[in-house]
């Protein structure tokens, strides 16, 4: 492996998007629970939700910070990394990239100060109303990002006048039927990583035998809203599963780590891939399962490795293990949800403290399943950077030298991890103190120091 | 709509963001590397309580100069962050550290140093980097084939470099005049001590660095010749500056900045002048840069309605927090 600008950028790519992916998945889901949370205190005047509402908007407040901060780096990335793709893919990124920042702006211009400090100056509905929109804004802003990346995975409606990219069908790009799926798998992605977040963070105050009644509906709410979304979820994971099976389908083989041709095809459940031998080691195999997962028929023929030029093979090791990683964490899902649904209805929920530790040390599933599918989408679809049109080697900015992006990947790991730890810490301490008493928000809170929120102090 | 008007629009768009940028974020900086300058403890939490409802806003406006430049004008998007690719790091991190100051040094008990140091060379850093860029434009950017075609170091030579400074003392002369619009006691006198320095080190750094760059200057002297009328932004911008001095010695708290903006525009609008009609100079013009007129039309939507809700709702906040602080934040 040559260590070149390329692939020193990919490595940067890569950091920089694990980071910020980290603080959107958890806002987009914890701005929605915030919404419902709201919404149930008033439709049933049940102070207990007003407390829980209180923990988690200052987490959201610190969360929020951190993915903007990070965000805004992701923003500068294509163009001071992939020059050549901004220029020639800019006419369709672009637009998209602007309506991401545009509407998240507008959020944040708008009702996001509502949400942070507004609760005593403005009705109790409009309150409820701006968290709404905010939980909206988030979720737009995530659609902008899966429009641009869904059309990187599988490009239409665009045309080609004169060797230039020229957008033909705008309805194609925004609606297609990728984004209609993959954009969902990520909004439930994100709602699924807050509600095993919230489900621990019930699981760890039980366990501590503190804040007794907000641990209950923490885990009441966590609970049902993973055990009813998990399954919807791995029934689009298994139609986006069917595009890749469909439009790209070397990195179906990869994942699937299916070197050679087979009809009917067999399902590598576990193995070692082995790529400079082009076989797995230690495989666990099913006959027939491949074809059905695949085709939905028995014996249907599922092309390999083989049948792709070398120079279009994507690597095999890392989609193979991410894919495997992800739909595990699904499963671990699904069990912890629908077990604890049945030990609710035992009423032995609170005094389970096996599986209560399980939920508990169960907090970063959502978040690993999250970043593991992004690796598979993102790995899989090499060498192409815009599939088919497109390779990453082609997309490198040209004056960018290797020494200059080994510099720059350095300091972008030490800053971010040097800074972000300090952030993590400030969430983790949060948390731990769990919800207060008489939490009234200071008045050094501005929509512009969100984390000041957070502090909560009574430095009024 | 015509494809042309369509370019137009976004590029006076983009100008018109740059502008709000320089101004708003260009007095919080100050403030950032104004605070760097006192060890005095109640000074720099009046400093920080003055910028802290605005900065966040403020530098918004660059997120949306990045992301309608890649839209509009990819080419430009790609070549500037290409050619500017270290300066660009830089600014990252200086923006970075400065964001997570404002929450992190009330916090910490052991590490307060550390966040006040990171928000003054925070501050510094993007200051002087984005002046470098500048300078670096004057000069030209080499590009073929629609992409930069330089080297890492183009905006280290002296030029650049003066202009950095340059922006450092306009963005702190910003910095003063807004902290003697919201301030008064002893802080405000503290302001006002630094104005006319402030000025006058502008000055000196603009004259240093046109007299010793001889090729820069046949450049500039080339383009604004050529449009006579030109003359009048530098000489308004001269004029700004002095009543700047003026309003600073009759203590009118009003005055210095809405004149150092002045000044700021009037230099904008000299440099918009002189590039015209290149959005890189001397290589890549407006009309060439332009995306598509199907890309342009279809976030044409996002200009119309996005921004001016923005701009109102600003200045809605400005509105709220309008005159001299009342204590500190935090
Ligand atoms: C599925 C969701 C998702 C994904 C895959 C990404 N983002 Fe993101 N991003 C968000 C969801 C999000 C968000 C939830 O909307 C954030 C997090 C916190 C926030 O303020 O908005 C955000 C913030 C955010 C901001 C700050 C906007 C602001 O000023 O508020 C920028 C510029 C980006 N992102 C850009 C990117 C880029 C260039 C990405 C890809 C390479 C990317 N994001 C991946
Ligand atoms: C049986 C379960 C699942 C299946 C079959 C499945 C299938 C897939 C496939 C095939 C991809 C790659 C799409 C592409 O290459 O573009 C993917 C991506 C992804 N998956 Fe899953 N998935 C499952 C469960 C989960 C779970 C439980 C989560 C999160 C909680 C999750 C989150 C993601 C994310 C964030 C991506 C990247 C975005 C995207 O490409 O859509 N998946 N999934
Ligand atoms: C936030 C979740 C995401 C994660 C975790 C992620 C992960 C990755 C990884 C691991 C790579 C390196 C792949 C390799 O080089 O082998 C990569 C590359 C890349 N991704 Fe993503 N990605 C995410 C979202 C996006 C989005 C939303 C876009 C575009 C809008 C995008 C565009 C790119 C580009 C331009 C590259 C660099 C070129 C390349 O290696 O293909 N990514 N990403």
């Amino acid at each position: 492996m040559d260590f070149d600008a390329v692939l020193l950028s990919r490595l940067q790519f890569a950091f920089v998007v694990t980071f910020h992916i980290i603080f959107p998945s958890f806002t987009i889901g914890i701005a929605a629970w915030l919404a419902t949370i709201e919404g149930m205190r008033l439709a049933t005047g049940n102070p207990i939700y007003r407390r829980v509402f209180d923990l988690w908007l200052k987490i959201f407040a610190v969360s929020f910070g951190m993915g903007v901060v990070t965000g805004i780096v992701m923003a500068f990335q294509f163009g001071t990394n992939w020059s050549a793709m901004s220029e020639k893919m800019g006419p369709i990124q672009g637009p998209l990239l602007a309506y991401e920042s545009f509407t998240a702006f507008l959020l944040e211009a708008t009702f996001l100060g509502v949400m942070l400090i507004g609760r005593d100056r403005v009705p109790p509905l409009f309150y409820w109303f701006a968290c709404c929109m905010v939980a909206l804004g988030t979720m737009a802003s995530s659609f902008w990002i899966l429009c641009n990346n869904s059309w990187m995975q599988v490009p239409l409606g665009h045309q080609f006048v004169d060797g230039k990219l020229i957008p033909a069908d705008w309805w194609a790009i925004t609606t297609g039927p990728i984004v209609r799926l993959r954009w969902p798998h990520m909004l439930l992605g994100a709602f699924l990583t807050t509600g095993m977040s919230v489900i621990a963070t019930g699981a760890w105050y039980r366990l501590r035998d503190v804040h007794r009644a907000e641990s209950r509906v923490m885990l009441h709410w966590g609970l049902a809203l993973v055990a009813v979304l998990i399954p919807i979820q791995l029934l689009i994971g298994h139609f986006t599963g069917d595009y890749v099976h469909k439009y790209q389908p070397a990195k179906f083989a990869a994942i699937e780590a299916r070197w050679k041709t087979q009809q009917p095809a067999s399902e590598v459940l576990l193995a070692i891939p082995d790529p400079a031998q082009q076989r797995n080691l230690f495989a666990i195999e099913i006959p027939y399962l491949g074809s059905f997962i695949a085709s939905g028929t028995w014996d249907s023929r599922e092309v390999g490795l083989e049948s792709f030029p070398e120079k279009d093979r994507p690597p095999v090791v890392i989609p193979f293990f991410t894919f495997r990683i992800m739909v595990g964490m699904g499963l671990i899902m699904l069990a912890i949800s629908w077990f604890g649904l049945f030990l609710w209805w035992r009423r032995s929920l609170e005094v389970t403290r096996w599986f209560l530790w399980i939920s508990f040390l169960a907090f970063p599933t959502g978040f690993v399943a999250v970043i593991a599918g992004w690796y598979t989408a993102e790995v899989g679809r090499q060498p192409w950077i815009v599939y088919g049109l497109m390779r990453t080697s082609e997309a490198i900015t040209p004056s960018l030298t290797a020494e200059v992006a080994l510099f720059s990947l350095i300091c972008y790991a030490v800053v971010y991890v040097t800074v972000f730890s300090f952030g993590a810490y400030y969430i983790y301490k949060l948390l731990r103190e769990g919800p207060r008493d008489r939490d009234r928000p200071s008045e050094s809170a501005t929509p512009s120091r969100p984390m000041a929120f957070a502090d909560g102090r009574p430095g009024e | 709509m015509d494809p042309n008007t369509l370019a137009m629009f976004w590029a006076g768009i983009i100008a018109l963001s740059i502008l709000i940028y320089v101004v708003l974020d260009g007095y919080d900086l100050g403030v950032g590397i104004l605070f760097g300058t006192t060890k005095d403890e109640d000074y720099r939490d009046h400093m920080i309580a003055s910028v802290a409802p605005f900065w966040d806003g403020n530098e918004t406006w660059l997120v949306v100069v990045g992301a309608s430049l890649f839209g509009a004008f990819p080419v430009v998007y790609s070549v500037f962050l290409s050619a500017f690719y270290l300066p660009v790091l830089l600014l990252l991190f200086g923006l970075i550290f400065r964001g997570v100051a404002f929450e992190f040094r009330d916090r910490s008990e052991n590490n307060r140093q550390l966040w006040d140091w990171g928000f003054f060379l925070g501050s510094l850093v993007v200051a002087f980097v984005q002046g470098a860029a500048v300078g670096a434009m004057i000069r030209g950017i080499p590009v073929e084939n629609g992409q930069f075609s330089g080297g890492p170091f183009l905006w280290v030579a002296p030029f650049p470099i003066f202009c950095g400074i340059g922006l450092v003392l306009g963005y702190c002369l910003l910095g003063a005049s807004w902290l003697v619009l919201k301030s008064d006691g002893d802080l405000r006198s503290w302001a006002y001590k630094r104005i006319p320095w402030l000025v006058l080190g502008v000055v000196v750094v603009l004259i240093v660095a046109m007299a010793t760059t001889i090729d820069i200057r046949t450049r500039i002297e080339q383009t604004i010749f050529t449009r006579a009328w030109a003359f009048v932004f530098p000489v308004i911008g001269a004029l700004a500056l002095l009543g700047v001095v003026v309003a600073a010695r009759k203590q009118r708290d009003g005055w210095p900045f809405p004149l150092s903006a002045l000044f700021f525009l009037m230099a904008f609008l000299t440099l918009a002048e002189m590039f015209w009609p290149y959005m890189i100079p001397y290589s890549i013009t407006v009309t060439n840069a332009a995306a598509p007129a199907q890309s342009l039309q279809f976030m044409f939507y996002a200009g119309i309605v996005v921004l001016p809700v923005i701009i109102v709702y600003s200045a809605v906040v400005y509105w709220v927090f309008r005159g001299k602080m009342r204590g500190t934040y935090s």
